[in-house]
């Protein structure tokens, strides 16, 4: 029961706080204890190599194959080896995330139809209990 | 980032006289918040060392010096003489940071936490970027290490955004999510 996810050159990382909240980035070197080197890379989540405090990251699972201080285009290239964006895609972590911006994003209409949706929803599974049960 | 401290050229003389047409002229590479702070710095340290003051003399040129690339973390090694309270002392002292104004900001701060020294007491000898087989500070060379990894243990949750912040919780946050 140690630990699993490190700061280290390659380690993908969730931006938690700021104007670049939501989005990933790649630690590309790490400056001292409390800040790292970070780039996007930008081809891929928009954020720019800059100074980033470890207290606005939160580490994934993810660790890109690259070399310390790697320049944009190797990054993009083992983004794309990997597969990262997709595999991150396809984590429940980033479907949570997604289906929060979803909720936060719907309209007056869209939360009525979703209220509707959850009616015929317990409609059926009540049906089905209520079979079961007799 | 915006840093406190900028690194000014300053180039000054004492003012030509009909006994000296043209004077020696000297330039110090000096940092300070800004360029008034940067004409005055200048006045302090050519007073104390040549026989130049701001009345006798002039200056000629002003520059910023920006640094080349920010895209890499540097070594910068900083050799400064501060006033103690019971004496002056010479110290050399390294930050790893990605500009050496950025650095210079936090050798001041560093200074004044662990010296309680103000910007007054404090004279940059020296600058220079260092090699990491030349670093001698355990803090720098530390993070000299290639395959160089650590954990983030116990972390404190913060919400996103400020409006999100809340007096009560309903469950105790979780620190652990290594």
């Amino acid at each position: 029961m140690g630990f699993t996810r490190f700061v280290e050159v390659g380690r993908v990382a969730l931006i938690n706080y700021g104007p670049d909240a939501g989005k990933l980035c790649t630690i590309i070197d790490m400056i001292d204890n409390n800040r790292v080197l970070v780039d996007g890379p930008r081809e891929k989540t928009g954020i720019h190599r800059q100074v980033m405090t470890t207290k606005r990251l939160s580490l994934t699972d993810f660790v890109a194959k690259i070399p310390r201080n790697a320049k944009e285009k190797k990054i993009v290239a083992a983004w794309e080896d990997q597969g990262i964006l997709a595999a991150w895609e396809s984590t429940s972590w980033a479907k949570k995330l997604a289906t929060k911006k979803r909720r936060a994003s719907l309209s007056d209409f869209d939360r009525f139809k979703v209220m509707i949706a959850k009616k015929q929803k317990t409609e059926i599974v009540t049906k089905k209990l209520t079979e079961i049960s007799a | 980032m915006p840093t406190k401290m900028r690194l000014f050229q300053v180039v000054g003389r004492k003012a030509p006289t009909p006994n000296d047409e043209s004077p020696q002229i000297y330039r110090m590479k000096l940092f300070a918040p800004n360029e008034v702070n940067a004409k005055s710095r200048f006045w302090y340290f050519m007073h104390q060392m040549r026989k130049m003051k701001k009345t006798t003399g002039e200056i000629l040129d002003v520059n910023e010096i920006t640094e080349k690339n920010t895209n890499y973390v540097k070594n910068y090694g900083i050799w400064i003489k501060y006033n103690s309270r019971s004496g002056t002392h010479n110290m050399y002292r390294e930050y790893r940071d990605v500009s050496l104004n950025a650095a210079i900001d936090t050798l001041y701060n560093d200074m004044a936490g662990r010296h309680r020294s103000r910007f007054q007491s404090i004279q940059i000898i020296r600058t220079a970027t260092v090699k990491s087989s030349d670093c001698k500070r355990v803090t720098t060379t530390q993070f000299h290490d290639s395959k160089l990894k650590y954990p983030l243990p116990h972390r404190v949750v913060r919400p996103t955004t400020k409006q999100l912040r809340s007096k009560y919780l309903a469950t105790r946050p979780s620190t652990h999510f290594n």
